[in-house]
């Protein structure tokens, strides 16, 4: 079976799905990465569904070496990669052969970097998916001496490339009012939009602290509201007034108000954005940010198409048969559900 | 509270996606009645669209597709039912179940019995047999998977959280706060006051059930020697020696 053996990995690294939508009334938290777009983009650029899973690396990546021929792609963060010392783009897909050694470096900006395997990690399902939610006892991160399976590969082509939606320097994150907003006193949203936040030093797969100066944003006399449902994107304040976004690791329910919901399009950026940068909040209609969501919806649908062969400086190849054959070229007659290795 | 100026039930939306049905702000047996029984009839219809229905302790939550089901269909749908009865005195779903657990409470087990009981004003031996003869409904299940919240109990357990967290409780510590008690699936901190210790597991990987509770079961907390509830583990590693019996419709 091919798959990668972990040599060396980052302290967070951990296999990611889509999660597990569907399970709240047991108490299961939706989870899944970090990233979803990335998760999409790896997918698009191996040619199979988004469903699959993939390795999440926080921060920094590792080193990993192949146990039989595999295609890998490269999303989210952009981090240093080479194979067997050969630099390889990012936001690409590529072939390994049997040994050769993939070395993943730090995130040159963003948090999250994903390493996708052609058939997708094939690890255990759990409770419906194979995310890691430490927090649920589901799963574990990944270290040094782990193997990494490939699923069923049924395509060869590699040698894509796509242009990634830059998500890594912050920036304005939409949300609509929810269920809590009118806890909340209309000058308080009105600050709260109006105001510059950095993104501090508190976070992780379940939510991610806002700084700001000046007053906080505290409810309107609210601390005995019922515990409630949590959804992916709700900005929590604590009891001093300083706003969380909630990813989709968070529990299921929480009892710190609510002010409003960023818009599930907009998470990659709140996770991917680094200690201190810049983010701010946009209220948006109900109505705006269904037209809004629909369209990245779209959009994600589309990046299939979006992938387009590597451009590649002729010069720089040292050789040029091995190009080609990653290059994906099949005969007429191969197998496209032969998942041999292309070797 | 500031929700009080609602009349219940209140319909709004959560999300780009979601509609939270609330039948009070705070917590009570014909609310949370109210919110099992109307999820239970919001998943019989099985209206084209919804995706998910789920209950917390007071609300009910759909997350449905609005390109199949537009918003304010769902809400003149949700409106519909609501009309249909007084959900606040509707029967419970059936098929619910009756557990009963041996527990022990306080000891070095449990080391917040007594502070819980002296908060209540109570002594030990009175807090044990008010919290060992309870039988409490699971109310929602929340926060991590297979734990339940459990009540409502009498108003003398309306201690508030502690200010100080708890580093670690065990799985299946029984915690209390709030009228509540939570009994835990997992290993975590909490600021609810750990009263008691049993050996039941609410989530376990790999079981043909996972999770074993839903919401509107009922337990009941039953207070045994250190001995027995050794001996409980040891012959019943998954639930402690719990039992469970249908409660009829």
């Amino acid at each position: 079976m091919s798959g990668l053996k972990t040599l060396r990995i980052g302290p967070l690294a951990s296999i990611q799905d889509q999660g597990r939508p569907g399970q709240l009334q047991q108490g299961v938290s939706c989870s899944g990465a970090a990233d979803l777009l990335a998760l999409a983009e790896g997918a698009a650029l191996l040619r199979q569904g988004a469903d699959l899973a993939a390795l999440e690396m926080a921060g920094i990546g590792g080193l990993f070496e192949a146990t039989g021929g595999l295609r890998i792609a490269l999303t989210g963060a952009p981090m240093q990669a080479s194979l067997d010392g050969e630099p390889l783009a990012w936001n690409a897909s590529h072939q390994m052969q049997t040994g050769q050694k993939l070395e993943i470096g730090a995130a040159r900006k963003g948090v999250y970097g994903y390493l996708h395997l052609g058939g997708g990690i094939d690890s255990e399902v759990l409770l419906g998916a194979r995310s890691a939610h430490l927090m649920s006892g589901l799963g574990q991160l990944v270290a040094a001496g782990d193997l990494l399976p490939c699923g069923p590969d049924h395509s060869r082509e590699v040698g894509l490339g796509l242009l990634a939606e830059d998500r890594f320097q912050g920036g304005a994150l939409r949300i609509v009012e929810g269920f809590q907003s009118d806890l909340f006193d209309a000058e308080v949203r009105a600050r709260f939009a109006n105001t510059a936040f950095k993104r501090g030093s508190r976070a992780n797969r379940m939510g991610v602290e806002m700084i700001s100066d000046g007053a906080g944003f505290a409810a309107a006399g609210q601390l005995n509201i019922l515990s409630e449902i949590i959804l992916p994107g709700d900005v929590q304040m604590t009891g001093d007034g300083k706003p969380f976004v909630l990813l989709r690791e968070a529990q299921t329910t929480g009892g710190y108000p609510r002010i409003g919901t960023v818009l599930p399009c907009d998470l990659s950026k709140v996770a991917q954005a680094q200690a201190g940068v810049d983010l701010h909040f946009t209220w948006v209609s109900l109505e705006e940010g269904l037209a809004i969501q629909g369209k990245h919806e779209a959009l994600v649908k589309a990046l299939p198409a979006a992938c387009k062969p590597l451009l590649r400086d002729p010069a720089s190849m040292q050789d040029l048969l091995s190009y080609q054959l990653v290059g994906g070229v099949v005969s007429a007659q191969a197998d496209p559900f032969d998942t041999g290795d292309i070797t | 509270m500031t929700q009080s100026r609602f009349s219940f039930p209140i319909i709004r939306s959560a999300g780009l996606n979601g509609m939270l049905v609330t039948f009070a702000d705070a917590l009570s047996e014909p609310s949370n009645r109210a919110t099992l029984a109307f999820s239970e009839a919001v998943k019989t219809r099985g209206w084209p669209g919804v995706q998910e229905v789920s209950t917390s302790l007071a609300s009910v939550f759909l997350r449905f597709e609005h390109e199949v089901l537009r918003h304010e269909a769902l809400k003149d749908l949700l409106w519909g039912l609501l009309a249909e009865q007084d959900w606040q005195q509707a029967a419970l779903p059936a098929g619910r179940r009756l557990w009963r657990v041996p527990t022990v409470f306080g000891t070095e087990l449990a080391p917040q019995l007594a502070e819980a009981a002296d908060a209540a004003g109570m002594t030990e031996a009175q807090a044990i047999d008010s919290l060992g003869s309870a039988r409490v409904r699971v109310l929602t299940i929340g926060f991590a998977p297979g734990q339940p919240y459990l009540g409502p109990l009498g108003a003398e357990w309306n201690l508030p959280r502690q200010t100080e967290l708890t580093p670690q409780v065990p799985v299946g510590a029984l915690v209390l706060a709030i009228s509540q008690f939570v009994l835990f699936a997992t290993t975590a901190p909490t600021g609810w006051r750990h009263v008691g210790q049993t050996g039941f597991r609410g989530f376990q990987l790999g079981a043909e059930d996972p999770i074993a509770l839903r919401p509107g079961d009922e337990m009941i907390f039953t207070p045994v020697s250190r001995s027995d509830y050794d001996r409980y583990c040891l012959d019943d590693c998954h639930f402690g020696g719990a039992s469970q019996e249908e409660i009829p419709a």
